[in-house]
């Protein structure tokens, strides 16, 4: 153990003494005790991180999922005080592949300050948080992303007595945005490049911007899609507004687990690649009884119906384990529609979000 | 004769007449409080004029126009919002209030065990009623049950054990967790305060010194600051799978740090106490503890009963921003429950505040007044 924990040390001081070349000598004292505090700060992620969380999460019973403390259809709570959402369905989905029950799920809401920690101290075994996948979180913070639940992006809505079908038609128009966010910087980039004139309002807090936008102090209000469709249910005349089809920037949403576990990052991605690949297959939570008896090879295979199949248990799991994902939490699209789809106040269109067959982005690797 | 003579001389007492129109009835009230100078007479118009500027808009918006009943936002919202009031009708989404309100109590406390809750609660008001009434008999049994026995049976009632099943704190919320943690935070804070302030009162150095640095420290950090701490980099420097209750890390924060500026409260009365008071005492031979216990702190306390309630109301205030380290207490439920897409309209948020503020307003006006009552009963020959 004790090389291990000096290589951890050095390590962390490493991490200090490059971030902060610039200070001087007086600043070294405090670096030594800072390096040693983050030092153990990194002893205590390397333990998480090589822990076999796959193996924990079936000694615990549960798998604990970090979700955002309420963000309209990914994680909110419905009437009753139950988490509802497409976030905290993915958790359900884990669980049942895991323990073929979508209750032993447990839920730790996370401020977005937050949730890098607890997923780094092993709070939570992952973190379904409507989390944009950047290169920095992948590389430096020490996550794994390989999955996108969610593709979103900033876009814009505007008063309809405007006229305007194009965010390319906004030239000169007062745009209302949330200052001190890359929603902003988004915004500069997008007009700049398309030799667009515009006039920023900004505001301090996302609800003021809302507000003013509202009351017709600007013209267009812009942040991410699936917030526009939400603050859609809070404008007094939500049917003067429209939502423009441009999207300018990628906001790939989906789940993190910690670095150098892949057996848990394999169960966490293959949970989302199934539920997409029963709904590419017509799998649905209805269907999947008769299906599993009588379906094509492909579903047979995958539903784990299939004579001498070996698919369920590689993964470190049952052969049922997509099976009870389907029947239990449902396909992706039917979670989606179920969450933020017509069927909900929030009426968001599949758009990105279809399957690669029919136009979007949502494609999953074959299981076979 | 003489005596019969002098007729003139009543034989009883003049029956008291009523006081002359002029001096009393409405008229007067009225003529004395609120037209009693031309400056007072523009002060009263402009504050009617204000009131019913303000009033009418307010019943309206709470009352008349408010909406009591529905099942999801389509009540609260006007046709265009895509519900069914008539257009242009803004009132409070109660509704919301209605469909929430046991998660406002108890958070995501498992419905079939929110008996356990309740029956503390019950618990609860049986033990404190009879506290706060000076006449009952029995306080220090009184005493025991409610700061001793009542948080321990209250404990494993609401944590699970002997049989209940186990209910993680992480399910607890709204206002159980706001009442848990303010109750929690004065029975610490105040025997904890009363200690720290002898202690930097005290001769003897090292306490004193220790007292000193405890209550400047903590007093020298906002509450934030310590709860995200303990939420944010606590959990990196613990081994591996050791979590720290959230709720114990808020029961602790919050308490330790009421009983700092407790023990500045109660140092305040202390110093107010006259030198003579501590030489009588000690004249009657009484031991360090027994003057302080029989003389000077019932004098003291009694002096700073308003610091000390305005203390545990700012407690209470305080415990909201438990919040920011993901519990839930009755705005952070409030709050979360906003999100909810099924309720969201313009009115549910603005609703869902009112709530809250009308809940805290409730316990901290209750509290205040309970104070106001207690000072009067105390005030026994002590007016100069």
């Amino acid at each position: 153990m004790q090389p291990a924990v000096f290589e951890q040390i050095s390590k962390g001081s490493g991490t200090v003494t490059s971030e902060n070349k610039t200070q001087t000598k007086v600043g070294k004292m405090k670096k030594t005790i800072l390096s040693v505090a983050i030092g153990a700060a990194a002893l205590g992620l390397a333990s998480a991180a090589s822990a076999a969380t796959l193996d924990d999460v079936k000694a615990k019973g549960v798998v604990t999922c970090g979700v955002s403390a309420g963000i309209p259809g990914f994680s909110n709570p419905d009437d009753k005080g139950e988490w509802t959402g497409i976030d905290v369905d993915y958790c359900r989905g884990i669980a049942a592949a895991v323990f073929g029950d979508p209750t032993k799920a447990k839920f730790v809401a996370l401020s977005s300050k937050d949730r890098f920690p607890a997923l780094q101290s092993g709070e939570v075994d992952v973190l379904t948080r409507n989390t944009t996948w950047t290169i920095s979180r992948d590389t430096s913070l020490g996550f794994n992303f390989r999955t996108v639940n969610y593709y979103d992006g900033q876009g814009f809505i505007v008063k309809k007595s405007l006229n305007v079908k194009s965010a390319l038609e906004l030239s000169g128009a007062a745009v209302c945005v949330q200052t001190g966010t890359t929603t902003e910087l988004n915004l500069a980039d997008y007009f700049k490049a398309n030799n667009l004139q515009y006039n920023p309002v900004v505001f301090e807090k996302e609800a003021d911007a809302t507000t003013a936008y509202d009351a017709g102090r600007c013209d267009v209000y812009t942040t991410d899609q699936s917030g526009l469709y939400a603050i859609r249910l809070k404008m007094k005349n939500p049917d003067e507004n429209m939502v423009l089809p441009e999207v300018i920037s990628k906001e790939p949403l989906g789940p993190a687990v910690r670095q150098g576990d892949d057996k848990w990052f394999d169960v966490v991605s293959w949970v989302h690649y199934a539920m997409v690949n029963a709904e590419e297959l017509g799998i649905t939570s209805k269907n999947v009884d008769e299906l599993k008896a009588s379906g094509s090879p492909d579903i047979k295979r995958m539903l784990g119906s299939e004579e001498g199949s070996k698919i369920g248990t590689d993964l470190g799991l049952t052969n049922d384990w997509a099976y009870n994902i389907v029947k239990q939490v449902g396909n992706y699209g039917e979670v989606f529609d179920r969450t933020v789809g017509p069927n909900t106040p929030l009426k968001i269109e599949r758009g990105l979000n279809a399957l690669w067959t029919k136009g979007g982005l949502q494609y999953a690797p074959p299981i076979r | 004769m003489a005596i019969n003579s002098s007729t003139f001389i009543r034989q009883d007492m003049l029956a008291p007449q009523p006081a002359p129109l002029g001096v009393s009835g409405a008229s007067h009230w009225f003529r004395t409080k609120l037209f009693a100078t031309p400056k007072d007479t523009v002060l009263t118009i402009l504050a009617l004029a204000l009131l019913a500027y303000l009033v009418p808009g307010m019943i309206n918006w709470l009352f008349i126009d408010a909406v009591w009943t529905g099942s999801d936002r389509t009540a609260c919202a006007t046709v265009i919002q895509g519900g069914v009031l008539p257009d242009g009708q803004s009132g409070a989404c109660w509704a919301f209030v209605d469909a929430k309100f046991q998660q406002f109590m108890f958070g995501r406390y498992p419905l079939e065990e929110r008996w356990r809750p309740i029956l503390v609660a019950v618990l609860f008001v049986i033990l404190l009623v009879p506290m706060l009434i000076p006449k009952v008999p029995h306080k220090a049994w009184n005493a025991l049950a409610l700061f001793i026995i009542l948080p321990f049976i209250s404990f494993f009632l609401l944590i699970g054990g002997f049989g209940l099943p186990h209910v993680e704190t992480q399910l607890w919320g709204g206002l159980m967790v706001t009442l848990i943690l303010s109750f929690f935070g004065i029975t610490v804070s105040l025997p904890l305060g009363i200690l720290l302030a002898l202690g930097r009162r005290s001769q003897m150095p090292v306490i004193k010194t220790l007292c000193v640095i405890f209550i400047e420290i903590i007093r020298g950090i906002p509450l934030v600051t310590v709860l995200f701490m303990a939420s944010v980099m606590l959990p990196l420097f613990l081994p591996n799978g050791w979590t720290f209750d959230k709720l114990l890390r808020a029961l602790i924060g919050v308490s330790i740090f009421s009983a700092a500026y407790m023990a500045e409260v109660i140092r305040g009365g202390l110093q107010a106490i006259p030198k003579g008071q501590f030489e009588g005492a000690d004249s009657l031979g009484l031991s360090y503890w027994q003057k302080m216990r029989l003389i000077i702190l019932p004098q003291a306390i009694k002096l700073v009963i308003p610091s000390i309630v305005n203390t545990f109301i700012g407690l209470f205030k305080d415990t909201s921003l438990v919040s920011i380290i993901g519990m839930f207490d009755l705005l952070g439920i409030v709050t979360l429950n906003q999100s909810d897409a099924n309720w969201s309209t313009p009115v549910t948020p603005i609703t869902g505040y009112v709530f809250a503020g009308f809940i805290f307003w409730l316990f901290c006006f209750g509290m205040s007044r309970y104070s106001a009552f207690m000072e009067r009963h105390l005030d026994t020959g002590h007016r100069h």
